[in-house]
């Protein structure tokens, strides 16, 4: 996270024009505007099905957009391959947790940094042209693998890890990938309350290292928490941004939730009632039901900044 | 039952050119399906590439080893004909491309019609001349008994070895490197590769032709063994006894493919010696020719075995084969 010498640009780090995406008579995605300020925490709400993870495969190049076009830092981005993607800094998670499970937790963090010379074919077999990137890669893995709060775990296998401490080496891997945008997909989706706080710090800590976020979330507490800026799609559109207390009374919003005047979404309104509620609920505590079966250990944040 | 004389068999196998095919034709394979996780099973037509395309060459009148070139850069250009429109696809659509790529290789270069240039069924002779022509071993037999092969296999098993050591070695530097990593990761997850800005198509196709070219010097090997070709060798059940040999010695392992030739070829061949010994003249409802088909049944059996007790291999590690996701 060195990296400050970019462009001291203030323009927003994303804008994306009139993205959309179909599949069979159903528009996923269907955002005419949208724009992530660089440096801010950004957090996409919106119910199920209302394309928000449709809506980062498409501007990740996970997924093709029908029409549209989204520029980063300035760069006409729109349909290029997802590694190109990654490559130009634009660096994003999974909503489940994906990690190579059978390397090691740090060659999993290590295997993220760009520009290694030794994943050139031409020069893997001469080490003495790579080793020393490689070892220098490696401390900083360590570091970041510290980082997230699990440094006494470098060198189980990833496929060891609980679910919430995949999410928090996806999180470092993602960092190690040296993004200027990192999206994160859910990155509370199957964290334990205990792991959960440490997440959320790390991920706040990001902006003053240079990383804009950009994350998709159902947790309201979570989102009032982190978030600068809260946009909320329903049915593949953006229909509200602002902040967190803006967004969650916004009419639109509360009935995007509620199912509103769409009689498909009426059947949503019993499943999403608990969000709704938590909107309304000021200073409610996550209820108890929030707790899932992943286990707490590996939490041990030792104060280690990258 | 004269279980010494089959041993002595089983011996001979394990070290002949056979053996020796089977081990370079399994490293490249372990390359693609072990290390990159991609199911060519057509890999067979890698070796027969390379073996018609060296024979090829030596027949219009080239030295041999601008014919090896040729065979290599022709199972080179194959891998990447293969894998250019098939890598992004999903693992089932490579497996049934190349199955029938391998298929439709054998089939024309076995036509009647291009019997001039290929030799069509008969296949070609004299592409190992040269080779032969160059080897220091003096005319004779070298060994013991049945355990005994004649200058020119000898001098074939002797660079045949030469070069699976120098591949595993190759093998080894690769899967130690990042690049080995990249590939390991891909293998496990593909799409987090990507997201991380890794050129995961490109890395693919590298592991494929890379693979296809080893498996083309399986084919010249095979090709030096008698001195001349045949299409009859290269049918997919030689693609699949590659799979058995790369599972046998242990998916993405470096010395496995070898290990796995060996043993293969040790347990086939003593199963045959002692499958005629008891059979003989016919036994219980096999008749003598059965030998052939039981010893198969045999070793698929071990193969299911092995599968469900040590789905590693022989030199696999336990974590790396179950560990789930």
């Amino acid at each position: 996270m060195s990296d400050t010498t970019h462009a001291p640009d203030d323009g927003p780090i994303l804008i994306a024009d009139g993205v959309h995406r179909s599949f069979g008579g159903v528009r996923a995605v269907d955002v005419e505007h949208m724009e992530v300020e660089r440096g801010s925490v950004v957090a996409l709400i919106g119910p199920n099905g209302a394309g928000k993870t449709t809506f980062f495969n498409v501007l990740t190049g996970f997924e093709r957009a029908d029409g549209g076009t989204w520029r980063f830092e300035g760069h006409d981005v729109s349909g290029q391959a997802a590694y190109a993607a990654a490559r130009v800094g634009m660096v994003r998670t999974f909503q489940t947790a994906r990690v190579f499970p059978r390397l090691s937790v740090l060659d999993n963090i290590r295997l993220a940094a760009k520009d290694q010379k030794g994943e050139h074919l031409r020069s893997a077999l001469f080490p003495w042209v790579w080793r020393r990137q490689e070892a220098a890669l490696g401390e900083r893995a360590a570091e970041l693998g510290r980082w997230v709060g699990l440094g006494d775990k470098l060198e189980d296998r990833a496929g060891t890890l609980s679910g919430g401490q995949r999410k928090l080496l996806e999180l470092a891997r993602g960092v190690m990938a040296a993004p200027r945008l990192l999206m994160l997909d859910e990155p509370m989706a199957g964290v334990n309350p205990a792991l959960r706080q440490l997440l959320l710090d790390k991920i706040r800590e990001l902006p003053g290292e240079g990383i804009t976020v950009l994350f998709v979330e159902h947790d309201m507490d979570v989102v009032s928490a982190i978030s600068d800026v809260v946009v909320c799609m329903a049915e593949g559109r953006i229909i509200a941004s602002g902040t967190a207390g803006q967004v969650a009374s916004d009419p639109r919003v509360i009935d995007a939730y509620l199912g509103g005047s769409s009689g498909d979404l009426r059947d949503m309104a019993d499943e999403l009632a608990p969000v709704v509620d938590e909107l309304y609920a000021d200073g409610r505590t996550p209820d108890s039901t929030d707790s899932d079966g992943t286990d707490s250990d590996g939490t041990d944040s030792d104060g280690a900044r990258p | 039952m004269n279980l010494g004389a089959a041993l002595v068999d089983g011996l001979r196998d394990m070290v002949a050119v056979p053996s020796v095919v089977y081990a370079l034709g399994a490293i490249g394979l372990n390359i693609q399906f072990g290390f990159a996780g991609l199911l060519n099973f057509g890999s067979v037509a890698s070796g027969l590439v390379g073996a018609y395309g060296a024979s090829i060459a030596v027949d219009q009148g080239l030295p041999l080893w601008v014919g090896v070139i040729i065979g290599l850069a022709a199972a080179a250009l194959l891998g990447l004909l293969l894998g250019l429109p098939t890598l992004r696809l999903r693992a089932d659509y490579l497996a049934i491309a190349t199955i029938s790529a391998a298929e439709i290789i054998r089939v024309i270069v076995n036509s009647a019609r291009l019997q001039d240039v290929t030799g069509g069924p008969i296949g070609l002779t004299g592409g190992a001349d040269d080779f032969f022509a160059v080897n220091p071993i003096p005319e004779g037999r070298y060994g013991w008994g049945s355990f005994s092969f004649n200058q020119n296999t000898l001098w074939t098993i002797l660079v045949g070895w030469t070069i699976v050591i120098v591949l595993c070695l190759f093998v080894w530097g690769l899967a130690r490197s990042p690049w080995g990593r990249l590939l390991k990761a891909v293998r496990e997850d593909e799409d987090a590769a990507r997201s991380l800005g890794k050129n995961v198509f490109k890395l693919k196709l590298q592991a494929f032709v890379l693979g296809s070219v080893i498996g083309g010097i399986a084919g010249i090997i095979f090709m030096f063994d008698g001195g001349f070709v045949k299409p009859d060798f290269f049918v997919s059940q030689t693609t699949f006894n590659w799979y058995l040999v790369v599972i046998l010695g242990g998916v993405a392992t470096v010395l496995g493919p070898p290990v796995g030739a060996i043993v293969y070829w040790f347990v086939i061949s003593v199963l045959n010696s002692v499958l005629t010994q008891v059979i003989g003249d016919g036994w219980w409802i096999f008749d003598t020719t059965d030998t052939g088909a039981i010893r198969y049944v045999l070793v698929g059996l071990t193969i299911v075995l092995l599968l469900v007790f040590r789905p590693q291999g022989l030199l696999g590690d336990k974590d790396e084969a179950v560990i789930g996701e």
